[in-house]
């Protein structure tokens, strides 16, 4: 393998995900009953053999800094690489935030330079999917390019939302268009690049000086550097999932309840690695039935649970049953309690006979842009007391105790 | 006060037959993800023990592959952490361990070498969990030279099996009885041990040399009158696996029965810590039944499963029927099979419609069986 370094930008905060990215950023937040959405993309690190990493973090980076510590569930506690944390700095003349992607890589030169990669891999820490990073980098190197980027090709009627790439051929990048109203293509970047890193330097510092940028690769450097340079796009046909609004979130969770789901959490050979808690198996009582659902160890389980995700360490009691929906680590529920459609966010406590997400779909009265779904979403260490009523689409905020008797009609709030 | 913990986990059981022939008792797997030595090893870490010896002898490659460097227990330090303790080639001779005193003798350089005070004895095999640190104060409050952990035990117990202990008033031993028929007390003693480590070297150079070899019989026993003896109770859940396959069974189906032995077992006292797998979040797809079970992270269940402990990958297929069994890592139930009263051993195959069902006795399946 050739001498690489991954970057995996991690700071930002995920504003379409509304509470559940209050107090983390996106990349902490829960996936899969185990995981944390950054895992897929460590894991697909060290599965391909890049042990050199950089984690760029800037949004409420503690519960994330806590989770990666010295990276020993990956295998990253190492003597040569391993992961570091690489938080924003001040220095003696000035202190500033990462201000975009590439700035962000720039404001990292010593760092990187460390290392003396060849090659640097820059990825996302907010998507689900799993990637052979050396195939792409092999991928780099025999079409001579200095800049690699992974695309997808997407549904046109969707194509506005993505950065759009027009090649020819031979897959070579001709033109670059970033959230376009009339896509002259299908192929959307995924943001994930494979930079010659002498090359990509270069550019870098130049596009620090210039104050014209938003010093973000999709919008500036890439369209920069295409009429001069080699940027190719490299097609990637696999299982790929942006989980950055609410919907999406809770589809992309649910999808692994299917009986065969299209993202294979089994792969002997691609494992998912993360920080697992020591907790005990499952707990599963002669109560109901669980059926077309994930359970994590920790738990215990007395009620019905129905095309769900459960997190580590979640108590269900008698007589409530969980439809649909996502359930994070240490939530406790009650006795007959009904929740549908909805995510409960970490260590929250749902008490007996609380109903949540029932009756129909009504617009948010809190934020249309967010909560634009009939997805009913509880915040982490929230407490919702005896017999509340919670209709659909409704928002409660972080550390929130919800009141008995509490009736919040849908698209309603407490914050 | 720092204390050297040495769990003894070399002995043979022949009751455990199948399940014990190519593993050491203590790397018995249970309750779904565990096997017998986490609980020792988790207890000494939960109580500051953090320099462990593990006295290995019978078929010891599985323990081995499971201990590691440690670090699931966080033992891989550079200050103690944790040791392997086999029988070795020595210059004068060579001997497998002959007893447990034998085996602590062979070894007595990692209790000369360190510089704690204390030695805490343990087995491998036995089940419970326990903060030794109230154990410790026992001790010095009594000004022991050792303390036994004693436990008074139930009629589910076969006493003729274990160690009986009188003591007077004050707690101090005066008699222990080691599995005879009709014992004078249910008061058992639970192999484990505390002693001052210079006391125990004393005591290994006056027994051992002369063939001498079990730390029970030949070092305790008859220094009862000469050393105070103490007996520290201990009121929790304990069970020793190592009895036979019918403890083994027992021992596990008991868990499910028991939300508050869960509790204790599993919350209360410490995490248990183990091997880590990775496997992702058991799935439940829309033919599952299960009641009344546990389930461990990488199960795919489809069938019916009742009264039963599934491990770490094991696949229960569609209309496959597993009641009061035990399923360890990795094994597959395929479609129609029926696992009654079993214990299925890792990487096993019931393939389609094939019946498996134990009578009195759970029915023991060795491991890449296929039937």
């Amino acid at each position: 393998m050739q001498n690489i370094l991954g970057l995996i930008l991690a700071g930002g905060q995920g504003t379409r995900l509304g509470f559940l990215t209050e107090k983390i950023p996106k990349p902490a937040v829960q996936f899969g009953g185990k995981y944390r959405i950054i895992d897929f993309t460590l894991s697909n690190c060290v599965n391909s053999g890049i042990y050199s990493i950089g984690v760029l973090t800037q949004y409420r980076p503690h519960l994330l800094n806590r989770h990666i510590g010295i990276g020993k569930p990956w295998d990253l506690d190492r003597k040569g690489g391993g992961v570091t944390i690489l938080q924003p700095y001040s220095t003696l003349t000035e202190s500033i935030w990462f201000k975009g992607t590439a700035d962000a890589v720039y404001q990292n030169i010593e760092f990187v330079d460390e290392h003396q990669p060849e090659y640097i891999v820059v990825l996302s820490g907010d998507h689900i999917y799993s990637m052979d990073y050396s195939e792409f980098v092999y991928y780099h190197i025999s079409k001579g390019a200095v800049a690699t980027i992974a695309c997808m090709e997407v549904p046109l009627n969707e194509a506005h939302r993505f950065g759009i790439m027009v090649t020819d051929i031979d897959n070579k990048v001709v033109e670059f268009q970033e959230k376009p109203k009339e896509p002259k293509s299908n192929l959307a970047s995924l943001g994930i690049y494979v930079f010659t890193w002498d090359f990509i330097r270069k550019v870098l510092i130049e596009d620090a000086k210039d104050e014209t940028s938003e010093h973000d690769f999709g919008k500036n450097v890439i369209p920069k550097i295409l009429s001069t340079e080699k940027v190719y796009a490299f097609p990637f046909e696999g299982y790929w999932r942006d989980v950055g609004t609410i919907l999406s979130y809770w589809e992309t969770n649910l999808e692994l309840t299917r009986p065969i789901p299209p993202f294979n959490l089994y792969d002997p050979n691609w494992r998912v690695y993360t920080k697992s808690e020591e907790m005990q198996p499952a707990y599963i009582s002669d109560e109901r039935t669980v059926r077309n659902s994930i359970i994590s160890e920790g738990c215990e389980i007395y009620g019905t649970v129905d095309a769900s995700v459960i997190s580590q360490g979640v108590t269900i009691g008698e007589g409530s049953i969980i439809k649909n929906s996502v359930i994070m680590t240490r939530v406790v529920v009650g006795k007959n309690v009904v929740i549908e459609d909805s995510i409960i966010s970490e260590n929250t406590v749902i008490k007996d006979g609380c109903k949540i997400g029932i009756g129909n779909f009504a617009e948010s009265t809190y934020d249309r842009k967010v909560y634009d779904s009939h997805i009913t979403v509880i915040g982490m260490d929230s407490i919702i007391e005896e017999d509340c009523e919670i209709g659909k689409n409704v928002v409660v905020g972080n550390d929130r105790i919800v009141p008995k008797s509490t009736k919040l009609a849908s698209g309603g709030y407490y914050i | 006060m720092k204390a050297l913990g040495l769990i003894l986990a070399g002995g043979k059981s022949d009751a455990l037959g199948k399940l014990v022939y190519k593993r050491a008792s203590a790397a018995l797997p249970v309750f779904g993800k565990y096997r017998a030595i986490d609980f020792i090893l988790s207890n000494m870490v939960n109580s500051g023990i953090y320099k462990v010896g593990v006295l290995t002898q019978y078929n010891p490659r599985s323990l081995m592959d499971h201990l590691g460097s440690g670090k699931e227990w966080d033992l891989d330090r550079k200050n103690g952490g944790l040791y392997i303790l086999q029988p070795y080639l020595g210059m004068t001779g060579e001997y497998w361990y002959r007893g447990t005193a034998d085996a602590i003798f062979q070894n007595t350089t990692i209790l000369r070498r360190g510089d704690e005070d204390y030695v805490l004895i343990g087995s491998g095999d036995h089940i419970y969990k326990m903060l030794y640190n109230d154990l410790f104060s026992f001790h010095f409050a009594k000004g022991a030279d050792v303390t036994l952990v004693v436990k008074e035990l139930d009629e589910t117990y076969d006493m003729t099996q274990y160690g009986s202990v009188v003591t007077n008033e004050d707690g101090r031993i005066v008699e222990i009885h080691e599995k005879i028929d009709n014992p004078p007390a249910r008061k058992a003693f639970l192999g484990i041990y505390f002693i001052n480590k210079f006391l125990l070297l004393d005591l290994l150079y006056d027994t051992v040399p002369s063939g001498k070899y079990d730390l029970l019989l030949d070092v305790i026993i008859p220094n009862l009158s000469k050393l105070r003896v103490y007996a520290y109770e201990f009121n929790g859940y304990w069970r020793n696996v190592k009895k036979g396959i019918d403890e083994y069974y027992k021992t596990n189906m008991e868990i499910l029965n028991s939300k508050q032995l869960r509790e204790e077992l599993f919350i209360k006292y410490g995490r248990v810590y183990t091997k880590l797998k990775d496997y992702p979040p058991a799935k439940f797809t829309g033919t599952a039944k299960v009641s009344n079970s546990m389930i461990s992270d990488g199960c795919i269940v489809s069938g019916i499963v009742k009264n039963s402990i599934l491990f770490r990958g094991v696949i229960v297929k569609a209309g496959a029927r597993v009641e009061n069994s035990i399923i360890m890592q990795d094994s597959i139930i395929e479609e129609g099979a029926l696992v009654k009263n079993a214990i299925v051993d890792k990487n096993c195959m019931i393939r389609a419609e094939q019946v498996l069902v134990g009578d009195f006795e759970p029915v023991v399946l060795e491991k890449w069986m296929v039937i």
